[in-house]
């Protein structure tokens, strides 16, 4: 059974090759309930593929997940059944992904984008699935009269709120975000991690939050993983990282963000 | 194996056109297809003399079947004398010189595009449907890999999200046509062009139902008595079309009716889709009166 003393998420020695070209080479930590965790460094550094394999969309070269299920207690999210594994990815866990498209069905209305998870699960009442998904739209501080609109009638912001919305409504332990704020203007982007951080502190979400900007992780995440080349170079509490940092890297990181 | 057909030759041709090994791959499909109810199985579909969307799969499906004594029907959205209908059937009585009827209750396999007959089918008999495009879950995934792992893992979930789009957009299920199914409460089938009103025909049939896509190479079936599920949801249950008038024709208010332009004025009527049905019934006497009495239909 899970619990709440243990980690939810542990990577050990998590180690992904492509090819030749190295993704990231023996990362380790814990992610546990309730807890954001940033992972910070620039392009390249390896942040996407750590999110991908502890998110089971990219198996690892060498080293293992393990997530604390609720039902059979932790398992190791690459070694279990692919269908376990699938029923984790759209109900457990939810992902939010840099561009909309790549997490919304744009074919299909507001109301269906936030309803597939339900109906993937077994809703079979439309008028239930209608009223959460109608529900949703308004934690994400969006106009519930805009159900029937496509998502590319939308803003970039607007979005974004729409995969929140579409991932939460299976009331998810952990939300995998990729860059969730880029591209999108400082204004927007603002009320967007503010959105963010009330509702994972209110569903006592656990999320990890991969961005190059230390202004969103500083807003966001309890505590943070630099990463450089692929491993982990520093990591702490975010505000004694980014205050006090300790490794040559993670100094420039922080002064080019103080001094652009 | 190279054994000769003894079938009946006609201008060079192997009984019912194909060769032995053409015929003995493709029952292995449908073999595979009937053990496996609603489950796409992949055939090497071979080159017909007649284009793709004349109904290439099921001409082969047919091909494979059929024997010297079966009796073979063909109709194409109903009816037996549209050009399509007419082509196989001639096809058929030409490479494999067996009788064809209109009769439903007279053949013993059924080739159709767009309908099931309205008589109801009998054991021994064999439908074989003209499937444009076979796979349910193209709409929303263009891979086939994952079309294949979302059935292997019964991830159906999203075939109700299109569902919900049509409630959300027009206030019912619109779709009217190829409608979805579950068979046997496994495996997700689009049941070809078909008007939905023919969906609860499939359900339980004594008869043998064969699918073929000749473009996109598969096979499909739903042997005799299988349980055949139209998707839908608590608060918006599958429903059939349903028409406000009668047969103009045979007054039948039982069938499946198309809309027919009768005159330049903008004059029109309602008659069976299904020819043979309406001609049985209006030789049976039933015959719309004047008064526009009503007739329930049936065979
Ligand atoms: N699909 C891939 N094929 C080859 N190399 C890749 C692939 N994805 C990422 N990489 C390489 O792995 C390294 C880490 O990339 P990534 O995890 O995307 O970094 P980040 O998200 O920090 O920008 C980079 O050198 C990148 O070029
Ligand atoms: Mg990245
Ligand atoms: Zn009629």
């Amino acid at each position: 059974m899970a619990c709440d003393d243990r980690p939810l998420l542990s990577a050990r020695g998590l180690t992904r090759y492509y090819g030749r070209i190295l993704g990231c080479r023996d990362v380790n930590f814990d992610i546990w309930p309730g807890e954001v965790l940033g992972i910070v460094g620039e392009s390249g550094s390896g942040k996407t593929t750590v999110l991908k394999c502890i998110s089971a969309r990219l198996e690892p070269s060498a080293g293992t997940v393990t997530y604390d299920t609720r039902t059979e207690g932790p398992v190791d999210i690459h070694r279990i059944s692919e269908p376990a594994r699938r029923l984790l990815m759209r109900t457990d866990w939810g992902f939010v992904h840099q561009d909309p498209r790549d997490g919304l069905r744009m074919a299909v209305s507001a109301g269906a984008n936030i309803g597939e998870r339900l109906m993937a699960v077994g809703a079979r009442h439309y008028g239930q699935i209608r009223e959460t998904a109608t529900n949703w739209l308004g934690k994400v501080e969006m106009d519930t009269g805009r159900m029937d609109d496509l998502p590319c009638t939308f803003s970039g912001g607007m979005q974004q709120r729409l995969q929140i919305a579409r991932n939460l409504v299976t009331a998810p332990r952990i939300v995998f975000m990729d860059e969730p704020t880029g591209g999108l203007d400082v204004s927007v982007q603002a009320r967007l991690l503010d959105l963010l951080r009330g509702l994972v502190s209110d569903l006592g979400l656990a999320a990890v939050v991969v961005t190059h900007d230390l202004a969103v992780t500083r807003l966001l995440s309890h505590r943070l993983l630099v990463m450089r080349h692929g491993t982990v170079v520093e990591t702490g509490l975010t505000d004694q990282v980014l205050d006090d940092p300790q490794h040559p890297y993670t100094q420039l990181l922080v002064s080019s963000v103080l001094h652009p | 194996m190279t054994r000769v057909s003894t079938a009946a030759r006609d201008g060079g041709y192997t009984f019912a056109y194909l060769d032995e090994q053409t015929k003995r791959m493709v029952r292995r499909a449908i073999l595979k297809a009937v053990a496996i109810p609603g489950y796409q199985v992949p055939f090497a579909s071979r080159e017909m003399p007649l284009p793709f969307g004349w109904g290439t799969g099921g001409i082969q499906v047919t091909a494979s079947i059929i024997g010297r004594d079966d009796t073979l029907k063909v109709i194409d959205q109903g009816a037996d004398d549209t050009v399509n209908a007419v082509s196989i059937r001639a096809f058929f009585a030409r490479t494999a010189g067996v009788p064809t009827t209109t009769r439903t209750q007279d053949a013993t396999i059924i080739q159709t595009r767009h309908r099931i007959p309205e008589t109801p089918l009998r054991a021994g008999q064999i439908l074989v449907y003209q499937v444009p495009i076979p796979e349910p879950l193209r709409w929303l995934e263009p891979r086939e890999a994952e079309t294949r792992r979302m059935h292997a893992l019964q991830e159906y979930g999203v075939m109700h999200v299109r569902l919900y789009e049509d409630i959300a957009r027009y206030g019912h299920i619109a779709t009217s046509y190829d409608y979805p199914v579950r068979v046997n409460g496994r495996y997700l089938m689009r049941p070809s062009p078909i008007p939905k009103f023919d969906n609860p025909k499939m359900d339980r049939s004594p008869a043998l139902q064969l699918f073929g896509a000749g473009r996109e190479k598969r096979i499909y079936a739903v042997p005799p008595h299988t349980g055949v599920r139209s998707l839908d949801f608590d608060d918006h249950p599958f429903e059939v079309q349903k028409w406000d008038q009668a047969c103009a024709l045979c007054g039948s208010t039982a069938s499946f009716l198309d809309e027919i332009v009768t005159d330049n004025q903008g004059g029109r009527m309602f008659v069976c889709s299904d020819t043979d049905h309406c001609e049985t019934r209006v030789r049976a006497g039933h015959v719309e009166s004047a008064a526009g009495g009503r007739d329930p239909g049936g065979p």
